[in-house]
């Protein structure tokens, strides 16, 4: 197909250099070619958020942005995040509060919440819900994953 | 009886799951994180039209593109796979067309498999679907199920003589006598949008085909591992044991991967004519056209009351559309006989007449999916129950109670032949009563409304039919095992391994049989590993699917842990020298049963029967793996109950519906690990709001689905749900010694009439009702005739 182009970043704090297709969209890029396979495909046109990885920082769709526009980019996955125990809370609070089942919205959940508990310390149940709202869980009804994010926050806060 | 007691044992303890660690780490292993070496990918050319004729498929063109490996048309596959027809023996006159992998011949749904273009990768592979000419010769379409038995209507399989794929006429006491005394008779239409799962992890297969010894290894995100082995083997022609079907960690399945579906089929056919792993994993625009759709119907009722509100009988039309072939091998008949089956059987009335048509049409095939025709049925009969209620001015709570089979009525058989071991709706109704503060929801409702407010509550009391028996499948044919078996190993460590038949999606179903084998042996939690999903090293099992994981599955582990315990017991009593009946195991130790004294760890115990067998009496031989079979045979279902109570407001000027709160109470029978129960129900539930708020796929005339992407096909998010309160009931079951019932459905069973009755009681002031779903703005402004 098209030339591969030449892409250097950082994915979970570790140097990579690949050859990439240009029509491969990161979330690919990361679950084909590096392995990473915690970040998952659910849509492919931006509406589950099960691809949600961050980008320098930022949470994006991994399927909405090409690989070839991450050159030089910092990029981090649920791989990475659970590995430096920064949502180590969160991920507790989700077992405790049984806020996933079947586990595949988890990773993009996960991310997302602690973009939002980045953001908002504070954030209230409403705005849980609306901050997630661009997540597809078909298992658990959300209940569940909002009052986990809750019970973090509220740690959080007392911490 | 005494070990699974709650505050005795794990039993009614919400035991966090071990197994969510792998999932929240990023660790899990779904079908698609599976790579094998020399693994390609498949990439299928589907119908754009909704009934055509296929001319020819020029495949030349594609074989051009770099990492194409083979194109495979229908004429080339049905060589290695044979076709199959989706009918059961015991729904007598069903009838279906052969069924193939790729269409042969011609297509019969817009989105059905044709051709399959093989290649190193997926990207590349559908670059060559895109280059697979195909020449088309569209025919007539049928869409509308009203119209599909006209004789004006074409056929859409000529050699079945019409577009019939099953009738049904049910009738119980005296339904034409029943109306002529009755006060009031009420008629209603109802009209039930066609929906779809929407699992996240679409889904997927892989399949392995080693030549040399002509064994088949199949990863595939599905509910069913034995089903799916027991068919790849019988189509694919490989002997039952050298097919091996895996399923890892699956990314949700409400009944969605419990079927036959041709691009699986497909899949693995191209792994034996190609001697190389094939993968092919769907995505999401094919997952619409392609997975099984769910709950077209149009049901007809008609209910006959006395002025104090007795139910004295029913009628039931209902005719739905099944697409273009009945579902392999579990049929499509089973939606619509369950609907008219399970629709009165709340209710003490005795009149009833019912019957079904399921009819064929140019339409993705549709099939059983979570809560198997019970969403229809209890929002078309608890409509009735409720437009009753508001046209006497009786209380709808009231209605029910006065017209529920009561406690000193069971054991009970429905109208339409269900045996009701014992329920529990006057205790589920007072319940629900009390922990929604309902009166005083109403008491809000009616002052809302004098400033212009539109609040409304809705009720809807369900049945759930979990762990089916024999008679569901296997007496019609299919081969679906209703019995599962559990392997457990007592590990020279002194740890338990254990293997079920039943399977994990998610629910919980390892720590369930988790909780129940550690009770029953006498250790602790953690120190049982369960083992599900292989049909190489797990017992024969039907899997789960139908609410069948606890009671079935449940009870299998409970009683191969009994076992299990009592020969644990045998070998500590050979190496004490005292009677088994002396000893107990409690957390992980053997003691002495009266006194408690530990007497020998697990540990030790293991490795004097694996290691120093020498140190115990020469004719002891220790047996410390055990398999235990459980099949119910009591009865047909373990029928469950509950109700539930669906708050709204809704903004009369624009037609949206909000949700306010959503209450369940349900009777699971002895409930295993309660907080796992709450998030089946609630989970459900939203599954339920989808279908009655905003799932819908529409099709037009021609066939073609219009709402086939996540942008036009909406599906419950967070923002609009409710908190969701959950209650229960526990009526164990006396049929099983743990007592055990199934609780996966009974959400989705119940919420769509609950949110129906709910958006009517708020549109009640202004004499409007719906009796549609979705109920979109459009309906709810159409109903009250702002369009």
């Amino acid at each position: 197909m098209d030339e591969e182009i030449q892409v250097s970043l950082t994915v979970n704090g570790v140097a990579v250099s690949r050859r990439v297709e240009p029509r491969q969209s990161l979330v690919d890029f990361l679950r084909y070619g590096l392995e990473l396979t915690g970040s998952h495909v659910g849509c492919e046109h931006g509406v589950c958020g099960a691809c949600t990885v961050r980008v320098d920082g930022a949470i994006v769709r991994g399927c909405l942005m090409l690989a070839v526009q991450c050159d030089g980019c910092r990029i981090e996955t649920i791989e990475g995040v659970a590995g430096t125990g920064e949502v180590f809370d969160l991920q507790e609070a989700f077992a405790q509060e049984n806020a996933l089942q079947c586990g595949f919205c988890t990773p993009g959940m996960l991310l997302t919440a602690q973009d939002l508990l980045a953001r908002k310390p504070a954030a209230s149940a409403q705005e849980i819900r609306e901050a997630l709202s661009g997540n597809y869980c078909r298992c658990t009804g959300y209940h569940a994953i909002v009052e986990a994010v809750r019970k973090t926050a509220e740690a959080r806060r007392r911490a | 009886m005494s070990r699974i007691e709650k505050g005795r044992s794990l039993i009614g303890e919400s035991v966090v799951r071990p197994q969510t660690a792998r999932l929240l780490a990023g660790r899990g292993v779904f079908t698609d994180d599976v790579t094998l070496p020399r693994m390609l990918h498949v990439a299928f050319v589907r119908s754009p039209h909704a009934h055509a004729r296929i001319v020819s498929i020029q495949p030349a063109e594609a074989r051009t593109v770099a990492g194409v490996v083979a194109i495979v048309t229908g004429e080339e596959m049905a060589r290695v796979c044979s076709g199959w027809v989706g009918t059961l023996a015991h729904f007598p006159g069903m009838k279906s067309a052969m069924q193939r992998p790729l269409a042969v011949g011609k297509a019969s749904w817009q989105g059905e498999p044709v051709a399959a273009v093989v290649a190193e990768s997926r990207a590349i592979a559908e670059d060559g679907v895109s280059r697979v000419r195909v020449e088309w010769e569209p025919l007539p379409v049928v869409t509308n199920p009203e119209t599909a038995l006209d004789p004006s209507t074409p056929v859409i399989h000529p050699e079945l003589g019409d577009n019939l794929a099953f009738k049904l006429e049910l009738t119980s006491g005296d339904a034409e006598a029943a109306f002529k005394s009755a006060d009031v008779v009420l008629a209603e239409t109802f009209t039930m949008g066609r929906h779809t799962g929407v699992t996240l992890e679409a889904r997927a297969i892989l399949a392995d085909f080693d030549p040399s010894e002509r064994r088949l290894t199949v990863y595939h995100s599905f509910q069913a591992p034995n089903m799916m082995q027991d068919i790849l083997a019988r189509h694919l022609g490989l002997p039952e044991q050298d097919v091996r079907v895996i399923c890892k960690d699956v990314g949700g399945s409400f009944g969605i991967k419990v079927h036959i579906y041709p691009d699986e089929m497909a899949t693995c056919a191209l792994a034996v004519m190609l001697g190389r792993p094939v993968k092919f994993t769907a995505d999401r625009l094919e997952s619409f056209v392609s997975d099984i759709h769910a709950r077209e119907h149009r049901v007809k009722a008609e209910l006959a009351v006395k002025r104090d509100g007795t139910i004295l009988g029913m009628r039931v039309d209902d005719l739905t559309g099944i697409g273009p072939y009945s579902v392999y091998p579990r049929t499509s008949a089973v939606e619509g006989n369950q609907t008219i089956r399970l629709t009165p059987g709340v209710y003490r009335f005795r009149d009833y007449a019912a019957s079904l048509r399921v009819v064929f049409q140019n339409k993705t095939p549709m099939c059983q999916y979570r809560a198997v025709g019970h969403p229809i049925a209890f929002a078309v009969m608890e409509a009735m129950v409720d437009r009753a209620a508001r046209g006497l001015g009786l209380d709808p709570v009231e209605v029910r109670r006065k017209n529920y089979v009561t406690a000193e009525m069971y054991p009970h058989t429905s109208q339409t032949g269900y045996f009701f071991e014992r329920l529990s709706h006057e205790q589920a109704l007072d319940k629900l009563l009390d922990i929604s503060n309902y009166r005083e929801l109403c008491a809000e409702r009616d002052a809302l409304r004098t400033r212009g407010v539109h609040r409304g509550l809705g009720l809807c009391a369900f049945l759930e039919l979990t762990a089916p028996g024999p008679a569901f499948y296997g007496v019609g044919g299919a081969r679906i095992s209703s019995q599962d078996g559990c392997t457990i190993k007592l590990e020279p460590s002194g740890k338990l391994t254990c293997m079920t038949g039943v399977t994990e999606q998610g629910q919980g179903t390892d720590t369930m049989i988790a909780q129940v084998v550690a009770s029953a042996v006498g250790v602790a939690m953690e120190d049982v590993r369960v083992l599900t999903g292989d049909t190489m090293v797990s017992p024969y099992g039907g899997g789960t699917w139908g609410s069948r994981g606890a009671g079935i599955g449940g009870e299998a582990a409970l009683q191969t842990g009994k076992a299990i315990r009592a020969n644990i017991l045998k070998v500590a009593a050979a190496i004490l020298q005292c009677e088994p009946e002396d000893l107990d195991i409690r957390l992980g130790k053997i003691v002495d049963a009266l006194t408690g004294e530990v007497k020998l760890d697990l540990a030790e115990l293991g490795r004097v029967a694996y290691f120093r067998p020498d140190t115990l009496p020469k004719d002891f031989q220790s047996e410390l793996t055990v398999t235990r079979h459980y099949v119910p045979r009591h009865q047909g279902f373990a029928f469950t109950n509950g109700i539930q109570l669906s708050h709204v407001e809704v903004t009369v000027e624009t037609g949206f519906v909000r949700l306010l709160k959503h209450w369940c109470v349900e009777d699971c029978g002895r409930v295993i690990n309660p907080r796992l129960v709450d998030e089946q129900i609630r989970g459900a539930i939203v599954q339920g709001i989808g279908a009655a708020l905003y799932e819908h796929l529409v099709y037009d005339e021609q066939g073609q689905l219009l709402t086939g992407t996540m942008m036009d096909y909406l599906v419950p998010m967070a923002a609009e749900m409710p908190e969701i309160v959950v209650g229960h009931v526990e009526t164990p079951t006396a049929y099983s010694e743990g007592g055990f019932k199934g609780a996966g459905e009974a959400g989705t069973a119940g919420a769509p009439g609950a949110v129906l009755n709910a958006v009517n009681d708020a549109l009640a002031p202004f004499g409007a009702r719906v009796t549609s779903q979705p109920i979109t703005p459009e309906v709810v402004l159409k109903a009250l005739g702002a369009l």
